[in-house]
């Protein structure tokens, strides 16, 4: 029989702790959500031997107990509750050796939950580096616990860290000092009101109530009773708290730990005075950039190109190897095509979060934060507001997820909101076939008049998202203290492992996601394509085929007429017909609102309906392209894609919120249907204005 | 007239003499910014915020409007 026990693993931001999850699980861990709430749950078995397994669960990194945030919150949840599954039986506090002091607050609090604790220090391979050195026994006496040396870069330490797990029932849950003396006379009245609860977990209860929501406490539920403390004095005596504390970490350190100097090299310092340099900081940035774009937009093409071609096969020979039927069309039109459509963004997704895991791992993200917030806050965002808008050319989606770090939640919600105007990769194949349409050939000053269109659409889009952000902070009436601390961590070199887990799993969860509401859309638009009511779409053949009895067409040319009209009359063709009186003032006709309707889902649709109406079988852009010139608008006479109906398109669809899966994400992040609703309909809206207006302008 | 962080300029070191428990987050305290721990201006952004300290071996920015509310003195060396 093999045994089963619980860890936890909880330390500061940047300390790696969740290089030493990686290095004690392994492969062997998942990501999920906690319950109601989108903070990620890190958990993973690890085995210690034959009898005895752990299964470690990676807490989000922490300052203190005091949570400010969501994220922080979980882990008092979890020590709070000694009835969670979870609740562990040995805590290993993950610190690093070049910031012991500050680590060692947090380690002093969970120690005085009396929950048997370890003290992992991290990075030890620098120890030399830095010129530090420590007196283990020492420590270990006065912290009331075992230490482990690790590094998780040099893999030395991790069988330490495990046999000293494996001995958990040997380490002291005593606690390192006692929190009651910073106010002896309520800390005493508590003690009476609550005679059978520990101390230190009442004053967390207590000051954790005031900050966030009550969860469910039944054994000390009525503590809420107890309410002899306002909230300014309960965070004087906070503060008071993290005096004491301090004031034991030193007096155990100046005897624990030496540092000399003079050993000390400064790699630092000189990083730092060159990244976060008034010019070379930001030059620095801007070539980064440019090869992020790089990535994204030439290096991903290839594998792109592969699964394109790959899925068009797959389609091709799903409809040759079954029986056909309306099943084998709903699986090669609508199923596969779908499934295509979200394993395409792969390559570009998981080149944004390869660089972005690169950027962060090695300390350099905070050194960008911290050049743009003054810029960043002219405009109610945030220095931490770069990244998400940054991500957002390539895709919304994990843009939004991206700016779960914003501390203040005003700066976070208009990142949120204003994040989908950025040039995604999705509205590139729509503005390059309409550019490619109506606007002429020729060049100003050297570069061409369509490039310039291409590079204006990007920046209408950056500069509406910034525009809007201005006008989104005077207008939102959120009283969040908007309170900015960034750790401007040590600079280190990526590790391999860590990285590449990243990546892994962010890909994973965006394809499983977003796929999963992508693919329920395709099959509803197929359907909807595929099948209509009456008449005309029922006898479609035998219409089509009298109407053209005499013009002699070949049988290929037929059938593409023959589908036109079936999509005419199906029930998307019908839905393209009813909203042609409002679209009609924009300059489209109802083939363009089929295109519009369908490419609700997602942008990219638009290009690939239109193919389909205009009865070109093949993919081809240059026989798209002739088709969609030679249209004629049925009332005014003339081409229908002329310079003022494709303006409006090409603005229609650089403000339109287009996309089911950034509202489905929106809505998983702010956790209301509210914010979707108001970015679907205000972007909606000005997307049709401002059509509207462009188109009746130049017409 | 007195010193607060805000007025420290690149490269000075100053001690902490309060904070102001009202106007200043936890979480900046319990980075150490604590009266009579050391704080040294290690750089500032460009349009002077937001500003990059050294406070008692902790590396951290915080914006200048945070900032006014530490009071300090300077450390002449």
């Amino acid at each position: 029989m093999s045994k089963q026990i619980n860890i936890a693993l909880i330390g500061n931001p940047n300390t790696g702790k969740t290089s030493v999850f990686n290095a004690l699980t392994g492969l062997n861990q998942q990501v999920g959500n906690y319950p109601g709430i989108t903070v990620e749950k890190k958990e993973g078995i690890c085995k210690l031997d034959r009898n005895l397994k752990a299964h470690v669960i990676d807490l989000p990194g922490t300052y203190s107990l005091n949570a400010s945030s969501l994220d922080e919150n979980v882990v008092i949840e979890l020590l709070l509750n000694k009835n969670d599954k979870d609740f562990p039986d040995v805590v290993v506090v993950v610190s690093d050796v070049e910031n012991l002091k500050r680590n060692l607050l947090l380690f002093t609090q969970i120690k005085d939950l009396e929950i048997p604790t370890i003290l992992a220090i991290n990075m030890a391979d620098r120890m030399d580096y830095k010129g530090i050195s420590l007196d283990i026994p020492y420590l270990e006496t006065q912290l009331k616990t075992k230490i482990a040396l690790i590094s998780t870069r040099k893999k030395t330490g991790i069988d330490d860290l495990k046999a000293l797990i494996q001995n958990y029932k040997e380490m002291s849950s005593e606690p390192c000092l006692n929190a009651s003396e910073i106010d002896k006379d309520y800390f005493d009245r508590l003690r009476v009101a609550f005679p059978n609860q520990l101390l230190y977990k009442l004053w967390l209860v207590i000051t954790q109530d005031v900050n966030f929501g009550k969860t469910n406490r039944k054994e000390i539920d009525a503590i809420t009773s107890f309410k002899t403390k306002s909230a300014g004095d309960l965070k004087r005596l906070q503060q008071k708290e993290t005096i004491k504390r301090y004031q034991f970490i030193n007096n155990v350190l100046k005897v624990g730990q030496t540092v000399d100097a003079s050993q000390a090299k400064d790699l630092r310092s000189k990083l730092d005075r060159i990244l976060t340099h008034k010019i070379f900081g930001y030059l620095i940035f801007f070539l980064i950039l440019l090869v992020i774009f790089q990535a994204i937009y030439d290096w991903s093409s290839v594998p792109m190109d592969l699964i394109d071609t790959a899925f068009a096969h797959l389609s091709e020979w799903t409809k040759n190897a079954l029986p056909a039927g309306d099943f084998t069309n709903l699986l090669a039109e609508g199923i596969i095509p779908g499934l295509g459509g979200i394993v395409i963004f792969i390559p570009q997704i998981a080149f944004l979060f390869l660089f972005i895991a690169i950027l962060e791992e090695s300390g350099y993200m905070s050194r960008v934060v911290f050049l743009m917030d003054k810029i960043m806050r002219r405009f109610g965002l945030s220095g931490k507001s770069i990244v998400p808008l940054i991500s957002g050319t390539a895709c919304a989606i994990p843009a939004i997820m991206a700016t779960r770090n914003i501390e203040s939640w005003k700066e976070r919600l208009i990142t949120i909101l204003v994040t989908p105007f950025t040039t995604c990769a999705a509205r590139l194949p729509v503005y390059l076939i309409i550019i490619s349409l109506v606007i002429p050939e020729g060049s100003f000053i050297g570069i061409s008049y369509q490039a310039l269109t291409l590079m204006l659409l990007y920046l209408i889009g950056f500069g509406s998202a910034v525009f809007s952000a201005y006008l989104l902070n005077k207008v939102l009436n959120i009283n969040s203290k908007t309170f900015f601390v960034v750790e401007m961590p040590n600079y280190k070199l990526p590790l391999l492992k860590n990285v590449g887990l990243t990546v892994l799993e962010k890909t994973k969860s965006f394809v499983v996601g977003a796929g999963k509401i992508i693919l329920a859309i395709s099959i509803v638009l197929w359907v909807l394509a595929s099948y209509g009511p009456g008449e005309n779409f029922n006898n479609a053949e035998e219409i089509v085929t009298e109407k053209y009895a005499t013009q002699n067409l070949t049988e290929e040319a037929l059938n593409k007429k023959i589908a036109s009209h079936k999509l005419e009359h199906s029930f998307i063709g019908i839905s393209g017909r009813a909203i042609e009186p409002a679209i009609r003032p924009l300059g489209y006709d109802w083939k363009i609102g089929i295109a519009i309707v369908s490419s609700f889902a997602a942008r990219e649709v638009f290009v690939g309906t239109l193919a389909t109406i205009y009865s070109v079988g093949s993919d081809d852009e240059e026989t798209i392209k002739n088709r969609m010139a030679g249209e004629v608008n049925p009332i005014l006479g003339g081409p229908l894609f002329n310079f003022a109906s494709g303006i409006s398109l090409l603005l229609f669809y650089a403000f339109a919120m287009q996309c089911m899966s950034t509202l489905a994400i929106v809505k998983r992040e702010t956790n209301s249907w509210k914010w979707p609703a108001y970015q679907l309909v205000v972007m909606t809206a000005l997307a049709y204005i401002v059509a509207l207006a462009s188109y009746q302008l130049l017409k | 007239m007195s010193t607060t962080l805000a007025d420290l300029k690149k490269g000075e070191t100053a001690v902490i003499i309060d904070v102001s428990s009202i106007e200043i987050p936890l979480k900046l305290l319990e980075m150490g910014c604590l009266p009579g721990n050391n704080v040294q201006l290690v750089q500032i952004a460009p349009f002077s915020d937001p500003m990059y300290l050294n406070i008692n071996g902790s590396h951290l920015a915080i914006r200048k409007e945070t900032a006014i509310h530490v009071l300090i003195e300077k450390v002449n060396e």
